[in-house]
């Protein structure tokens, strides 16, 4: 199962309400993944600074700030058990620093506009929790998870963070992932988790770290990627969606002259405005789509 | 009557037409803000009208028996599977698997009906007035398919009586499935579907015909091993 939802405007003036928009498909979906619930929001680029959305687990707010502050100049807003922390420090430079004085936390992305929240939970309690509502911003993604390939976690929960400003959410299952994984691992990719999908999102940073598009990136995937998906990868700019050949795994887009929005069932896009006069469609498989990108 | 899935649990829709009241002659009804709910009008089994306006989740009209539903929008996964009689018109697009396992009655596609349309199918007739994806007519072993736009890949694959009709590009054609001649009875034939799905801009004559080869499911008594 598993559920996957993302929303690209088209007219600024719904900028305010991105987040209601999301919430409520993420909270509609929670019947296809009632595990775990997560959501990347893109907002206005950052000019100078990256920010690093991360989960702090059990850590104390206070603790986590006073440890921060030894180490870096960064503004810090709390949300949950997430902070966003904003510095003028590189990614290499800060993720350097995470790995070696807070083993205890999880970087769950970074970029200039992105911010990524996840955490196990019911769909309706997580994103009440993040105050998903109150946000605003160009596009989101997010997912819900009914997990399978494994266990009940934030590491298992989707977005992944694939690399600055990108993340990827994925309904289905893959399995030639520890194949993969390993292949990876060789070349220098990191994992956390024994999640299938973190193998995508690490395929698919590494071939655009190696200078490959987007779009040959998932053109790729339907060779390299065994299994059954519908992935929505994020971007700076917008969002690509791409289904395996053989499409098992549902999905439909509603397109009008102010949004695209995504789903893996329509009743999750029922609420959003005009969306009975929307174009709507089933992305064929193995064709890359893509919108602002 | 119309039935106001804002206000009503689907449940208890789907509850009224199933058991329909005998006392009233009321059989005409109309339902309106389905939003994608699933189910819609799965079950029902008495003759009766009933028009969805607006889009419909998984298995819409599913088993359906003489009653004659109309969405007017869009369909997702299995709509009208195992119908076994009746028939059911969406105005849109439909998505995969539409007229799954169905037995009997008719279903009219206005749009695109997306992979694995008319799967394994039992005597139904399908007419699909836009394009289907790949795999439809898959394992189908009676009914007709008939496609005025194109078929995807492996078209037919592994079919056993299911008699297919296709207007445009056939992509690939399945394991087992071929090409065979349009003769006089089976021009008829479809002119009948086409003037039943009030398809009046298509020529019967224009589409070809695809069947089984049958070499897949026929046991050869002279096979040696």
């Amino acid at each position: 199962m598993c559920g996957i939802v993302g929303i690209y405007l088209k007219n600024e003036k719904l900028k305010n309400s991105l987040g209601s928009l999301l919430s409520k498909m993420l909270i509609n979906m929670g019947s296809r993944g009632p595990d775990s619930a997560g959501f990347a929001i893109y907002k206005k680029e950052e000019k100078e600074r990256f920010k690093y959305s991360i989960c702090i687990n059990k850590l104390n707010f206070k603790d986590f700030e006073e440890r921060i502050n030894k180490h870096i100049e960064a503004e810090l807003k709390k949300n949950s058990d997430h902070v966003i922390l904003k510095t003028s420090l590189k990614p290499e430079a800060m993720l350097a620093i995470l790995k070696k004085h807070f083993q205890d936390v999880s970087l769950v992305g970074y970029g200039k506009s992105i911010e990524i929240f996840k955490q196990v939970g019911d769909p309706s309690e997580v994103v009440k929790k993040f105050k998903l509502d109150d946000y605003s911003g160009s596009h989101a993604i997010g997912h819900t998870r009914m997990a399978t390939e494994s266990a009940i976690t934030t590491d298992g929960s989707h977005p992944y963070s694939t690399g600055e400003d990108e993340c990827l959410v994925h309904n289905g299952s893959l399995s030639n992932h520890n194949n993969l994984r390993r292949k990876l691992k060789k070349d220098g990719v990191n994992f956390d988790s024994e999640n299938d999908t973190e193998v995508a999102a690490g395929y698919i940073s590494n071939n655009l770290s190696n200078k490959k598009n987007l779009k040959e990136t998932l053109k790729d995937s339907l060779k390299d990627l065994d299994g059954f998906y519908t992935f929505i990868t994020g971007t700076k700019d917008g969002f690509a969606v791409l289904r395996d050949e053989i499409a098992c795994k549902p999905a439909v887009i509603a397109e009008t002259d102010d949004y695209v929005a995504i789903a893996s069932e329509f009743q999750a896009m029922a609420h959003l405005p005009e969306v009975n006069n929307a174009k709507i469609f089933e992305p064929e498989p193995g064709v890359v789509y893509s919108w602002g990108n | 009557m119309e039935l106001d899935l804002k206000k009503l649990e689907l449940r208890n829709v789907n509850d009224k037409l199933q058991n329909l009241d005998r006392k009233t002659n009321e059989r005409d009804f109309t339902i309106i803000n389905p939003e994608g709910n699933h189910a819609i009008c799965a079950g029902l089994d008495k003759e009766m009208n009933v028009t969805i306006k607006g889009h419909v989740g998984y298995y819409c009209a599913g088993m359906n028996k003489k009653a004659t539903i109309t969405i007017e929008g869009n369909v997702g996964t299995g709509v009208a599977e195992n119908m076994m009689s009746g028939k059911v018109h969406v105005k849109g697009n439909a998505s995969q698997s539409a007229g799954a396992t169905a037995h009997g009655g008719l279903l009219i596609i206005d749009g695109d009906a997306s992979s694995r349309c008319g799967i394994s199918m039992k005597g139904a007739d399908i007419i699909v007035k836009g394009s289907v994806g790949h795999m439809s007519g898959f394992m189908s072993q009676s009914g007709n398919l008939v496609v005025c736009g194109d078929a995807g890949e492996a078209l037919g694959d592994s079919l056993y009586e299911t008699n297919i009709y296709i207007k445009g590009n056939v992509k690939s054609l399945g394991a087992d499935c071929v090409e065979k001649k349009m003769d006089k009875k089976h021009i008829n034939k479809l002119r009948k579907f086409l003037k039943n799905a009030e398809i009046k801009n298509h020529k019967a004559e224009s589409f070809k015909r695809y069947g089984s080869a049958r070499k897949l499911y026929n046991f050869k008594i002279d096979n040696n091993y």
